[in-house]
């Protein structure tokens, strides 16, 4: 099979979806703990911190402005993690994908399972912000159920993306330059704690064509009780991001692996 | 008897190195078949593409009547594999790591359970069911590892240096474990660069080097094939001036190597009664072994 033959498919990835909530289950605390202490500390300080100070964001509090942006670099932020240092350390560290690949899963399935299982952490992550987010009443429309199936959007994407990295990686290190150079970018250009519209016409330009900008696109509205504008662009962008990344990095895979 | 596994003409090169070079392999069933080489002489590249796991350059192997890698995922549903380090999760304990792997079979979770015990009785880990893997020593982790192989109840079982960095114990209870196997009518296919292991479990070896078979037949046909039945190995300071002076007269062959002499003869007796009036020298007389055909075969120089 040539390293570039198209992904084989199947439900052998079920197993090892199931391996990863098994260990998950293990550290369940301190995960939901770790999901939310980051984003909400953001989301609280800055939204009354710096909120005070403002009058209104895009027609709302800041506060509500940044419960959007939150709840997707947050999600952003589990799948990268996910995918690039539990992705390593059960690829290289552990060995773990070694012992998968000596039984009747093939690395497509191993692959697949990767990309789903953090998705899934994205979908927890994201799903525990929005709890808080409608607690404190910064979102009370029934659009912003819709959430939900963003948040496993946006981790698709991202963890499609972060595999390529993990594919990559000669160690740990590594993806620090992933981190700095691609992530903290899109936090602050992607329209997390300001519109981007404020931006000089040629870093708007850039911010179009990152990920985390459609998905706050689609949110920022779907909190407010809008339906969002240009939805299927929008959601089209995600899913090809989804798309070709899965198979960059199957393909990046296949050759590492194939040695 | 169609052979178990078989491999015809297999190729493979990393960077213009080629690993494997030209290999032909016949395992029959029930057999346990010993692969031995140095480091780097091609035993682990030869196992992955056995089984299916990376694609020859040139040749073909078949694995339980399928053709690998082609049909690989189906061969598999039937074989074991333990491999040369250690992978298990080490998040779970020892029983989540037999029911997690037995899932990657397509068993069903009763099914697994059901076999849990048996295979924690064989692996002598009964006790250790919910202990969790960091917590286990190093035979304890081979064990499970060998149970874990076991799961689906393969026939044919690949183990890649399965008792490397083991004590003396833990090795002799992996090898009873294997002879069981054997005994139970499983094909083994084990690399090692134990002698002792080689000659003590399997039916029949391949030496291989560089990528190539150089010899292959059970272990006492690789002796007697290979090398003189006798070896007296001659020690001391002076050993270098005693086999210049002398080891040619009494021995087929010598290698010198430090201040030790290995000598090969078909009679020793010549050359002990020789030695017995040499106060400077103390020597050793033991009948050939496996060692002795491997480094006479693979040479004595370091492989790094």
């Amino acid at each position: 099979m040539s390293i570039f033959a198209f992904p084989q498919l199947s439900l052998r990835f079920l197993p090892i979806w199931r391996r990863h909530w098994l260990v998950w289950k293990k550290i369940a605390a301190p995960s939901i703990l770790g999901h939310l202490a980051d984003p909400v500390i953001y989301m609280l300080g800055l939204g009354y911190g710096l909120g005070s100070l403002l009058p209104e964001m895009g027609g709302m509090s800041y506060m509500a402005f940044l419960a959007a942006g939150t709840v997707c670099y947050s999600t952003m932020n589990s799948a990268s993690f996910e995918a690039l240092y539990s992705g390593f350390a059960r690829m290289h560290e552990q060995r773990t994908w070694e012992a998968i690949l000596n039984t009747p899963v093939g690395l497509d399935d191993v692959v697949l399972s990767e990309i789903l299982w953090a998705a899934t952490k994205s979908l927890m992550s994201g799903t525990a912000v929005l709890v808080v987010i409608w607690v404190l009443g910064l979102s009370n429309s029934l659009m912003s159920l819709w959430m939900i199936p963003l948040a496993l959007l946006i981790g698709l994407a991202f963890a499609s993306i972060g595999l390529i990295m993990t594919a990559l990686a000669p160690a740990y290190d590594f993806f620090m330059y992933y981190f700095t150079l691609v992530i903290t970018p899109m936090m602050l250009l992607c329209g997390v704690f300001f519109p981007v519209t404020q931006l000089p016409e040629s870093m708007q330009v850039v911010a179009s064509l990152l990920p985390l900008t459609h998905a706050i696109d689609l949110a920022r509205p779907l909190m407010n009780g809008d339906i969002p504008p240009q939805t299927l662009m929008h959601v089209g962008v995600l899913l090809v991001y989804t798309l070709v990344a899965f198979y960059v990095s199957l393909v990046l895979f296949r050759r590492r692996l194939s040695r | 008897m169609k052979p178990v596994i078989q491999a015809i003409g297999l190729q493979k090169s990393y960077g213009g190195h080629r690993v494997v070079d030209g290999l032909d392999l016949s395992i029959r069933k029930g057999e346990c078949f010993g692969l031995l080489g140095p480091n780097g002489a091609g035993k682990t590249t030869t196992l992955r593409m056995l089984l299916g796991l990376i694609a020859p350059d040139a040749g073909s192997a078949m694995l339980l009547d399928l053709p690998v890698p082609q049909a690989a995922r189906e061969a598999r549903i039937r074989v074991g594999v333990v491999p040369q380090m250690d992978n298990l999760d080490p998040d779970f304990t020892v029983a989540e790591n037999l029911l997690v792997y037995g899932r990657y079979f397509g068993m069903k979770d009763a099914e697994i359970e059901a076999r849990i015990p048996s295979l924690l009785e064989f692996a002598s880990l009964t006790n250790k069911r919910d202990a969790k893997v960091p917590t286990l020593s190093g035979g304890m982790k081979r064990r499970l590892t060998l149970a874990r192989a076991l799961v689906n109840d393969p026939d044919v079982i690949f183990l890649d240096e399965p008792t490397t960095g083991l004590d003396p114990q833990a090795r002799h209870l992996i090898w009873q474990r294997l002879h069981t196997l054997t005994q139970q009518g499983k094909t083994l296919l084990l690399t090692t660069h134990f002698m002792d292991e080689a000659e003590r479990l399997c039916h029949r070896l391949a030496v291989m080097d560089n990528g190539k078979l150089i010899s292959q037949g059970s272990p006492r046909e690789l002796i007697e094939q290979n090398i003189e039945p006798q070896v007296v190995e001659v020690f001391g300071e002076t050993s270098g001036q005693w086999a210049s002076e002398h080891a040619a007269k009494y021995a087929q062959r010598f290698e010198v190597s430090g201040e030790s002499v290995f000598c090969y003869v078909r009679d020793a007796q010549p050359l002990v009664a020789h030695l017995q009036a040499q106060s400077e020298l103390r020597y050793l007389h033991r009948p050939a072994n496996l060692e002795d055909v491997f480094l006479k075969l693979t040479g004595r120089e370091m492989r790094e």
